[in-house]
């Protein structure tokens, strides 16, 4: 493999310095490298991060091919700066058994743009009863260690206990749906204001926090970890927040959406809108963008959850749940946390690199930008504004609600193991 | 106004008076030897109808003959269409056949909304009830029924309800109802009380434009009108209140009840009734109750709409012309 | 006449009636309207079956004068009532939807009656054509009759009055204006220049 030089790039938002890169990993960093051997990239002005980790997408591969493969997926994170994403078991069929995780893990490695670690279900075809075979996906050649239900809550207490318990055995991590189902029966949005004036089934705060307050409770009393997905309240970041002064080993990731939408976007009754978790309040983005600042929330998560079109183009209540997410992340997060000073380049390349790696135990990834380290690496043209254009997602969905809006920030590049996926923001 | 009748929060004051007087006109025709107008020869108007409502369709139904449309009935009740693509794909193809207003009931809140925003279709949209969002005709024939009791039938032309005291009692949770007469109310000057066990108040009411009170008894003396609003049996097995039985005695409307309100107020009800639960046989018979009134008074109403959406070359409530020409 | 012009009326009726001239005054329209009366007395054979039914808005206002003018004549009570025609316009697709106006049939009803329409001025015809089918779909009068105030020609259907007060020629550039006390604060009919396109 050749030589490449990453010339000028403020690494991590710091100083410009020269990276270069041999093979699969980085050979120096420093100032005045000799282009020598080496393809020249120019990068002044830009940023440049450890390649970003999803903790959180949906490829849709097995069973939704219409929705996103494990092709069309990775290249919507290559496109969005990601070198890792873990993906979620909500397949069909589900992702409960060694085979089923196995087979989206070599496909990720066969397409080469993105790694794809699968999460594997923590009970059998999601549904809450059974514990799936945890051990068995651990030890598959996928080497599962985050387990979840996504999509679905796992409400049964015992059967929560029992998952957070096992885990233990080889490490893993369960990572929680936090939503009751009796509170969000016929729950089409957050409950408030504006659902009682749109007349849509109220989604009260209540039924996540709920769930959370009760998981952080029983990882403590088991003595496990647990990690929350997509939190979207205040009252969730004020549990977790306790949580974690007493101690407790839990971590949270929140999503882009969740830091940028309101619930008063649904006055339209565009499906687009539509997630779950529904969009919050004001006052709720306001305290998770706090939280993700001061680290009570420890990433973020695209919850990418690609939709054919005619899921969208429906009336609301008939309408799939869920937002794509890969290849706008790091523009929303810009937006919402960096430009308000919120947080650091720095800052980001630990909430979506570093962190989520680490949770996810996905070695070679969220590295530091240092010699010896693997190649995976972002880089970024912060100075870039434009409007976000569905036409050209690499994703085989188009389920976006920024369509049209303008964003921050643009990755031009990015490196899996040296080797480059994204080049001047095309896909190689 | 626009094109479109989706909600009653988008009319403005001099928007609602006006349709309340086309249909004090338009009730006149129903006195006539020969019940029709010529006004929409030629026009096409469908009731798209993907919820069960007899009474609704009938009322609009005939709102259309008598303006002279051509009617076409779609009824596409639920299960049976796939959801989702079934509402554009009818949408479609009922434009596809040059139709120029559709008349819609969903059961999906927002419904009638996505049909007028979403590009689907070139037709006005008037909203037959949406879910548990809104019945802006329903609301507009309340009103006009408590304008013509409380204000009086020529007495009222021009005028709105301000002052008048209107009490809402039921089911506010799942109510389009509740929620289109509660901004129409407001847009007209009147002062609305929700009367309902706190399990059947949406969590958000306190931005509407109302009082809210769980004592029946303590608001029946201050009401000119008193609106029942119908309790499906169905929310008690949800554990919305505890009985029946103790539904009625707590929010139900009777004799004994009817009796603390002030002499000259009316009793209304959007109808069906559920007698014995929401209201009792001695009330829904009395003459104080308006219900057969609001039947006959929605076909007038449902003229009105179609007249001032339909009527012209531009639908347009907000500049209708009084002047004639020379 | 173009909306505009209609607004205009509508907002500031002294400008547009201050650039026209007055072609009756309060004197003449009285004086018309007497002989008017006399008139159908004379061809109603004493008007003991008239009814007098004004075309909104200022048509009402002549037609409850002249009602009283009948009364004085005959010293009997004269059925009066007005007839709204907007639904039954035949360029309601070219204009927004406009308010209506009230229809009120006297008590009798217009069966087997001789109904006499009344309206201030007669131009195209097609408001008479639009009453004579509103009046279809109300009853069956022994026979209908027209009276109006003036006449100004330029008919665009085979319509007649059977009463005029004043014949008056008017080009295609010109409008006519009815101001009637009732509505305007004083009786007077203008004669103007349409504004230019």
């Amino acid at each position: 493999m050749s030589k490449i030089l990453i010339r000028g790039a403020k690494v991590l938002g710091g100083e410009p310095q020269d990276v270069l890169i041999d093979g699969e990993t980085i050979s120096q960093v420093g100032a005045g490298l000799p282009a020598e051997g080496a393809e020249v990239v120019e990068a002044a002005g830009k940023v440049l991060l450890p390649g970003l980790v999803d903790l959180h997408t949906h490829l849709r591969e097995p069973g939704r091919e219409d929705s996103e493969t494990v092709l069309t997926g990775t290249r919507a994170a290559a496109t969005g700066g990601y070198t890792a994403v873990f993906a979620m078991a909500n397949t069909f069929p589900v992702a409960d058994t060694a085979g089923v995780v196995e087979q989206v893990y070599r496909l990720g490695r066969e397409h080469g743009y993105c790694d794809v670690q699968p999460i594997g279900a923590v009970t059998v075809g999601l549904e809450g009863r059974k514990l799936a075979e945890l051990g068995a996906m651990h030890e598959s050649a996928a080497g599962v260690t985050v387990f979840s239900d996504d999509g679905k809550c796992v409400d049964d207490a015992v059967i929560m206990r029992r998952a957070l318990e096992y885990v233990k055995a080889f490490g893993g991590v369960v990572a929680q749906h936090a939503q009751e189902p009796r509170l969000t029966e016929g729950a089409q949005m957050n409950e408030g204001i504006v659902s009682a004036e749109l007349g849509l089934g109220g989604w009260p705060a209540v039924a996540e926090e709920s769930i959370i307050a009760r998981d952080v409770l029983l990882a403590e009393h088991v003595g496990s970890r647990v990690h929350i997905c997509h939190l979207s309240t205040a009252g969730s970041v004020e549990i977790v927040r306790w949580a974690k002064s007493r101690g407790i080993d839990v971590t949270a990731e929140v999503t882009p959406h969740h830091l940028l939408l309101t619930d008063e976007l649904v006055r339209s009754y565009n499906p687009v809108y539509k997630v779950n978790p529904p969009l919050r309040t004001e006052r709720d983005v306001l305290a998770l963008r706090e939280a993700l600042a001061d680290g009570t929330i420890d990433i973020v998560a695209t919850d990418h959850a690609p939709h054919p079109h005619e899921d969208k183009d429906c009336e609301w209540a008939a309408a799939a749940m869920g937002m794509v997410g890969l290849e706008t992340a790091l523009s929303v997060v810009q937006e919402t946390m960096v430009d308000t000073g919120l947080l650091t380049w720095a800052g980001v390349a630990d909430r979506m690199s570093v962190k989520p790696a680490r949770i996810g135990q996905a070695t070679g990834h969220g590295r530091p930008v240092s010699a010896g380290e693997p190649a995976n690496l972002t880089l970024v043209d912060t100075e870039y504004r434009g409007l976000v254009d569905p036409a050209g997602f690499a994703s085989r969905s188009r389920n976006t609600p920024y369509e049209g809006r303008e964003l921050p920030g643009r990755v031009t590049h990015t490196w899996l193991r040296g080797k480059a996926t994204l080049v001047d923001g095309k896909l190689t | 106004m626009q094109r479109h009748l989706i909600s009653a929060a988008d009319l403005t004051r001099d928007d609602a008076v006006l349709i309340l007087d086309t249909a004090e006109e338009m009730a006149r025709v129903a006195d006539r030897p020969i019940k029709k107008l010529p006004t929409l020869r030629g026009r096409t108007v469908v009731n798209l109808f993907f919820e069960d409502s007899t009474r609704t369709r009938i009322s609009f139904e005939a709102a259309e003959k008598r303006l002279s449309a051509d009617v076409i009935n779609f009824t596409a009740k639920g299960s049976s269409v796939s959801k989702g693509e079934s509402l554009k794909d009818t949408a479609q193809t009922l434009e596809a056949m040059g139709v120029d207003a559709v008349v819609i009931r969903h059961g999906a809140s927002g419904a009638p909304y996505r049909l007028a925003n979403s590009g689907w279709i070139d037709a006005a949209v008037i909203n037959a009830g949406d879910g548990t969002h809104q019945h802006p005709t329903q609301a507009l024939l309340d009103a006009f029924t408590m304008r013509r009791r409380l204000v009086g039938r020529d007495a009222g032309i021009g005028q709105d309800l301000a002052g008048k005291r209107i009490t809402l009692v039921g089911d506010v949770l799942h109510s389009r109802v509740a929620r289109s007469n509660v901004d129409l109310l407001h847009t007209l000057g009147a002062e609305v009380t929700l009367v309902a066990p706190p399990t059947l108040v949406p969590v958000g009411v306190e931005r509407w434009p109302c009082e809210v009170s769980y004592d029946l008894d303590a608001v029946l003396p201050k009401s000119d009108a008193v609106m029942m609003l119908r309790v499906q049996r169905e929310r008690m097995n949800a554990a919305f209140f505890p009985t029946e039985r103790e539904y009625s005695r707590r929010y139900g409307l009777d004799g004994e009840r009817m009796a603390k309100m002030p002499e000259h107020a009316i009793v209304m009800h959007p109808g069906p009734m559920v007698r014995g639960m929401e209201i009792t046989a001695e009330v829904a018979d009395s003459e104080r109750c308006t219900v057969v009134e609001q039947v006959a008074n929605g076909v007038s109403i449902r003229m009105a709409v179609l007249y001032l959406l339909l009527g012209g070359n531009e639908p347009a409530v907000s500049h209708a012309r009084t002047t004639e020409e020379k | 006449m173009d909306k505009q012009e209609q607004q205009d009326k509508r907002v500031r009726p002294e400008l547009q009636a201050s650039d026209a001239r007055p072609v009756l005054e309060g004197p003449d329209i009285a004086r018309v309207l007497t002989r008017i009366a006399h008139e159908i007395v004379e061809r109603a054979k004493g008007a003991d079956d008239v009814v007098l039914l004004g075309i909104p808005t200022r048509g009402v206002f002549l037609a409850r004068r002249l009602a009283a003018k009948l009364e004085q004549i005959t010293d009997r009570k004269i059925p009066v009532g007005s007839l709204d025609i907007t639904m039954y316009r035949d360029d309601l697709r070219m204009h927004p939807p406009r308010a209506l106006a009230r229809t009120e049939i006297p008590g009798d009803g217009i069966d087997g009656r001789l109904v006499v329409l009344v309206d201030d001025v007669l131009f195209s015809g097609r408001t008479i054509r639009a009453a004579l089918d509103a009046l279809n779909d109300i009853g069956r009068p022994r026979a209908v009759q027209l009276a109006v105030l003036v006449d100004r020609g330029h008919r665009e259907l085979p319509i007649r009055a059977d009463y005029v007060g004043k014949n008056l020629p008017t080009s295609l550039r010109e409008t006519v204006k009815v101001l009637l006390a009732e509505e305007d604060g004083r009786d007077t009919v203008l004669l103007g220049a349409k504004p230019a396109q």
